[in-house]
Parts: C-alpha cells; structure tokens; sequence
C-alpha cells in the first residue's frame, strides 16, 4: 500500500502530497504524522498541498485534524501551496479550516513555523 | 403543398441579371445598403438569387427547414452575422429579404397574367417563402446580436476588476460597481491567481467605488477574504464610507475580525508596517 513521505528537517516535519488523497491514504498520513511527531518530538509540521488541485470535505477535515492533534503534541501546523481554485472551492464549501495556519509557499511556511516556534 | 412551379423557377432563373438590378434598387431605396458596399451587395444579391433557384429546382419546398435549403440558409446565417457586427438593425437586414419581394412579384405577373388563378397560387407560395427566410434571417440576427451583447458583458466584467501591484508583496483591488456573485467569483479568481504568481502577502480590496454594501454584498467579501486567507496571505478592507459603515452596523453584520481601513493610503500604511517597511521623508 502506499504511502505518504514523511520527512524531518531539524525540528519539523515536512509532508508532501503529490498524488490525489483518497480517503485511506488521508487516514494512514494521519497516523504516520502522530507517530512520527510522538517519535521525533517535532516542534512543527509543514503540509505542502500545493500539487493538489482538488480537495473535497474529506480531506479538508483530515488537515484540520492533523492541526488539532499536532497542536496538543506541541507541534505548530503550517499548510501551504493552497490552490486558487481549492481555495475558493473549500470556501463555497463552508470550510474555513479554522485554527489551521496557512502560507504562500514552503519558504514562507517555513519562516512562519520558526517564528511560532522561537516565540514560544 | 405545393412548391413555386418549375416554370416559374426557369423564369426567374432567365431573369435574374434584371431582378438583381431591380432587387439592388429597392434595396437602395428602403436605405438598407447602408455601410454595405456596391461590390459586396452585387455579390451576395446574386448569390443568394442563385442559392433560392437551385434549391426550388431540387424541388424544395415552402418549408426551409428543409435539406435542400440548407445552403440558402448558411448563407444566410452568415449575412446576418455580417450584418450584426456592422451595426446594422434587425429591420435593415431582414430588408434584403424583403426587398427581393418587389422585383419577384412582378416578374410573376407579368409571366402568369394569362392565368389570375396559377398567379394567386405561385404568388402565395412565393410570398411564404419570403417570410420563412425573412424570418430566418432575423432569427439568426438576433441570436448573433445577443452573442456580441455577451462577449461585451463579459469583457466588462474582466476590465471592471484589475488588480494593481502596489508595492513589493501587497496587490490593491479597486472594486467599481456592484458586487453580484458573478463578479464576486471573477474578482476572487484573478485576486487568488495573481496572490500566487506575485507570491503578494497582503491583498488590499478597495470598495470605494462600491455603493451599497448590503448582506449579500457582505457575504461575498467574507468569502473573498477567506479564500485568500486559506491562500495564506492577509486580507484588508479599504474605502468603507460612513454610510457603508452605518449600515454594516444597522444590518448587525459581522465581519469576522476582517481588518478595515476607511481610505487605500490607511491600508497601504497598515500593510507596510506589517512588511516592516519604514519610511523617512528627506531633509
């Protein structure tokens, strides 16, 4: 079965999703993250989702939950690369995805998720 | 029921050079030649004559929808199309039909004076097969000036939202007009696409030019401002007038923590010190 690469950059996690999340594919990333973030106590985690161009309620639901559960592990959660379409799509589809901090690209994320992080 | 008898058909057919003339004629009195040509109007003239006769010696009948006037009524199509983005109106085009009445009339009776009940007969069909393709014409018409009417509204919504680089990193939307959820969509799409291709972090919509801001209005901006929040750039509200801020307030609307500065240079300042960029005026 396949998997989504988990990768670890000094203290965060940086996740790529190149090919189009199916429902199980969500579900195994969810675990892999919690128990990659568990393992390498990661103070953040940067979700790059900008090769998606399209995601439904499914998945918007799994990038807030991956937020809310990095969030109690203490590990800020940073999705970036956002699509204008999936953009405006989530928004015609009520998802707001509160409490899930978002970027431009990885750098900014990146930047962002060192502030968060030297703040604290 | 019968088509225009293959004597009359011949008759026109020998004819044709002098009903031309008399068509071009008539056609130069009603005013319907109009920004068209000489040349052009001989041209389609005869060609259309020539169209109308092959297909009656097919033996075609009154109904055009029929296949053997499907030539005829390309032709058509095509002149009112033409015609359409010439400027002219429905009436002068449907006119080179009508025109042709004339000339085709007279030529029937001169031809079937000896026999007044073959002439009534010959000149109800052709007359039914004038209104049919006159008809036809204005149909076509129509539908092209709607099509023009269209492009045109659509090139109005494109230039009614541009989006201007103001600095470095913060993009500037003047909004002008109504916001339906239409221009809403466009607005949202080309502000998005050009957030990504700048890499902008702040994105300023300036709604001065706006004049009302009711709850639908409202709704729309909130969907712009967190569409570009999930984008991951920063959204502020410019240009909001003490009237449009009275009434946000008299209609209870929330706008969800949505930064709003009452003129552009307001939300330019804001979005600068966010950037860190400072500035000293010169000794």
């Amino acid at each position: 079965m396949d998997r989504i690469p988990i990768l670890q950059m000094g203290q965060f996690l940086l996740v790529t999703i190149q090919v189009d999340m199916h429902d199980q594919l969500a579900m195994t990333l969810q675990d892999d993250l919690s128990e990659r973030i568990s393992a390498t106590s990661a103070r953040g985690v940067l979700i790059d989702i900008s090769a998606l161009d399209m995601v439904d309620s499914f998945i918007g639901r799994m990038i807030s939950t991956i937020s809310g559960l990095s969030r109690i592990m203490d590990a800020e959660t940073v999705v970036v690369g956002l699509q204008p379409a999936v953009a405006i799509t989530l928004v015609e589809l009520g998802l707001t995805l509160p409490g899930v901090s978002t970027a431009l690209n990885v750098e900014r994320g990146m930047k962002l998720l060192r502030e968060r992080v030297a703040a604290q | 029921m019968a088509a225009l008898g293959q004597h009359a058909v011949s008759k026109v057919k020998n004819a044709e050079s002098q009903l031309v003339q008399e068509w071009i004629a008539a056609l130069e009195a009603s005013g319907g030649t109009r920004n068209v040509k000489g040349d052009e109007l001989k041209a389609d003239t005869r060609e259309f004559l020539q169209l109308i006769t092959s297909s009656l010696e097919n033996g075609a009948g009154t109904a055009i929808g029929a296949a053997q006037w499907e030539d005829t009524r390309q032709f058509l199509e095509r002149l009112s199309r033409n015609r359409a983005q010439m400027g002219q109106d429905s009436s002068q085009t449907a006119n080179f039909i009508f025109a042709l009445k004339g000339p085709f009339f007279a030529l029937l009776q001169k031809e079937f004076a000896s026999e007044p009940q073959l002439l009534a007969e010959q000149l109800l069909q052709a007359s039914e097969l004038f209104d049919a393709l006159g008809l036809h014409t204005i149909r076509t018409y129509q539908a092209s000036r709607e099509a023009v009417i269209r492009r045109q509204q659509e090139e109005l919504l494109e230039l009614s939202t541009p989006v201007v680089k103001l600095w470095d990193g913060v993009l500037a939307l003047p909004m002008i007009g109504t916001l339906d959820s239409q221009r809403t969509q466009v607005v949202m799409e080309s502000l998005l696409q050009r957030i990504v291709d700048t890499g902008s972090e702040i994105a300023i919509i300036d709604i001065t030019g706006v004049p009302t801001v009711d709850t639908l209005v409202a709704q729309h901006l909130l969907k712009t401002v967190t569409a570009i929040r999930l984008m991951g750039a920063d959204c502020i509200i410019s240009g909001v007038r003490p009237q449009i801020a009275q009434t946000i307030v008299h209609l209870g609307l929330d706008l969800q923590g949505v930064v709003t500065k009452a003129n552009l240079a307001d939300a330019l300042a804001l979005a600068m010190r966010r950037l860190g960029v400072t500035f000293t005026k010169a000794q």
